[in-house]
């Protein structure tokens, strides 16, 4: 099939936060050609933050959780093709094939395809009870469970093992964590911060294993029981959430010859190596310039900046500044908020007590630069830090412990 | 309706029709106003919705937070009439509301 002479269009694969902020910034950027956005899920682009939280806790609505409202793609003459997965993809054809038969031509083609729960070949996976959390549906299978008295055990404890436990709690379940690593968040948080966290769940009633390999998912009746533990204990439960990770979907990319590792490389411009594909979001390994890497960032602000990348250069605005990375996580009453990566960090700083009351962990290169913060409950250093980090500002270790230091002159 | 008025930095201007009970930030995003990028989805935990309130409504738009207090005092450019547009709530008495972006959100 050819589209010379005429504009095939954009057409965006994925219908996330990537790709839902992908069409809006098409828009907003003066593109006025066909734009088509194709999900996987039924839902128009959704925020997936509360789903771990809020929406867990039935405080959110259908509406509050929606990125935008329905008539927003029909105002800004956005094409939605929901419930349809992308199946093939011919970059000489410039044509992409979905599941349920049809074909879409591009002139220029999004990748937002997402990542996916990576799976734990775990015997008794299948059993009922078990489940994963990436999508509303999981999250409303996962609410209809978390009933009061339900037990819950959570295979993993990163980021949406810790929300989901908090809100189990909250819901008047209990809640057993199972963390391999020594401590929690051990991929993404520094020994002081885990430790912290960790013994605020035991506080609000988590009973939080580390260092603790599982076996197997056991049942009865095609239901799950309990997780066994590789020191053969069992922890009995009527819901196992595992949350151990998450894989880039990048399948459909590496089918298609596009340079994959561990995700779609791309470039600042989230250019794929071919010209006429871009990916963004959590299905991408990036450049991150100020840490001279590439990385794969699963976060909203990551997708949202990928997002601006690849609609300036599709519309031929200069591209936007570099952001560093940021997360943010809500468990019980804490707020987690980092910004930065600490790689090559030779040196902490904590600023406070760590105390629910506030605290932030600074890490500073052996030149005394910063390069990450990690605060609870401390907006002003979270965002003082994240000031210091764009700069690549020094700061006297000692000057970022004293409390009497005025962050605002520091990160002036 | 009342009607929020949005201006981008450019100055380009947008009059918006806004239910009561959105916030301020949704009404940009629902409407697709450049400028208010939202990251965190209105969570208080980005500053990425800044905008300045023109001061004739700054009383009318409430006393910001703590939180918010804290995020602003360290967002790029910001004022005394600095607010976090997700933290202020539409209502009939916002009717007419003028709001100004910063040049940037980061």
């Amino acid at each position: 099939m050819s589209n010379e002479g005429q504009d095939a269009g954009i057409v965006i694969i994925g219908g996330g936060h990537a790709g839902g902020s992908a069409a809006a910034f098409l828009r907003q950027y003066g593109y006025k050609g066909p734009l088509t956005l194709v999900g996987t899920e039924p839902l128009l682009p959704y925020q997936r933050p509360p789903l771990s939280k809020a929406w867990l806790k039935g405080e959110a609505t259908a509406e509050s959780l929606a990125l935008r409202p329905a008539r927003f793609y029909t105002q800004q003459n956005v094409e939605t093709r929901l419930g349809v997965t992308a199946t093939a993809l011919d970059r000489a054809a410039h044509t992409v094939t979905l599941n349920d038969g049809t074909t879409l031509g591009y002139t220029k083609l999004i990748l937002a395809l997402g990542s996916r729960a990576r799976p734990l070949p775990l015997p008794g996976r299948e059993l009922g009870g078990v489940m994963e959390l990436r999508s509303a549906a999981d999250a409303d299978r996962l609410q209809a469970a978390l009933k009061p008295g339900a037990r819950l055990a959570v295979v993993g404890g990163g980021f949406i093992g810790l929300e989901v436990a908090a809100s189990a709690i909250a819901l008047g379940a209990t809640a057993t964590v199972i963390e391999r690593e020594a401590r929690v968040l051990a991929r993404v948080a520094c020994p002081a911060l885990s430790t912290f966290v960790q013994e605020y769940h035991r506080s609000k009633g988590v009973d939080v294993r580390l260092a603790t390999g599982v076996e197997a998912l056991e049942g009865e009746g095609g239901q799950v029981t309990g997780v066994r533990l590789a020191d053969g204990g069992l922890v009995p439960c009527d819901v196992a959430l595992i949350g151990v990770g998450a894989l880039s979907n990048d399948a459909l990319a590496q089918a298609a010859n596009l340079t994959c590792q561990n995700g779609i490389v791309v470039d600042l411009a989230a250019r794929t190596n071919d010209p006429d594909i871009y990916a963004i979001g959590d299905c991408t390994n990036r450049p991150l310039p100020m840490y001279q890497r590439w990385h794969r960032l699963e976060s909203v602000p990551n997708a949202i900046e990928q997002a601006k990348q690849a609609a300036a250069d599709i519309t031929g605005r200069p591209p936007p500044a570099p952001e560093i990375p940021w997360f943010w996580s809500d468990q019980f009453d804490l707020r987690l908020q980092m910004a930065g990566l600490p790689f090559g960090a030779t040196q902490t700083v904590l600023r406070g007590a760590p105390d629910v009351a506030g605290f932030a962990i600074f890490h500073l290169g052996p030149d005394d630069t910063v390069l990450a913060v990690e605060a609870i409950n401390a907006p002003a250093d979270f965002m003082a830090g994240r000031v210091l980090v764009t700069k690549q500002k020094q700061v006297a270790p000692g000057l970022l412990a004293d409390l009497s230091s005025d962050m605002k002159t520091l990160a002036a | 309706m009342p009607t929020i008025t949005y201006i981008e930095f450019n100055g380009t201007s947008h009059s918006i029709e806004v239910e009561n009970g959105l916030s301020v930030m949704e009404g940009a995003v629902n409407n697709n106003v450049p400028g208010i990028d939202a990251d965190c989805g209105g969570s208080c935990a980005c500053a990425t919705c800044h905008v300045f309130v023109d001061d004739a409504w700054l009383a009318k738009c409430g006393t910001p937070d703590t939180q918010e207090k804290s995020m602003l005092g360290f967002a790029a450019t910001a004022q005394e009439n600095s607010r976090l547009a997700c933290q202020i709530t539409v209502s009939d008495a916002l009717d007419g509301l003028v709001v100004r972006m910063p040049e940037a959100q980061h």
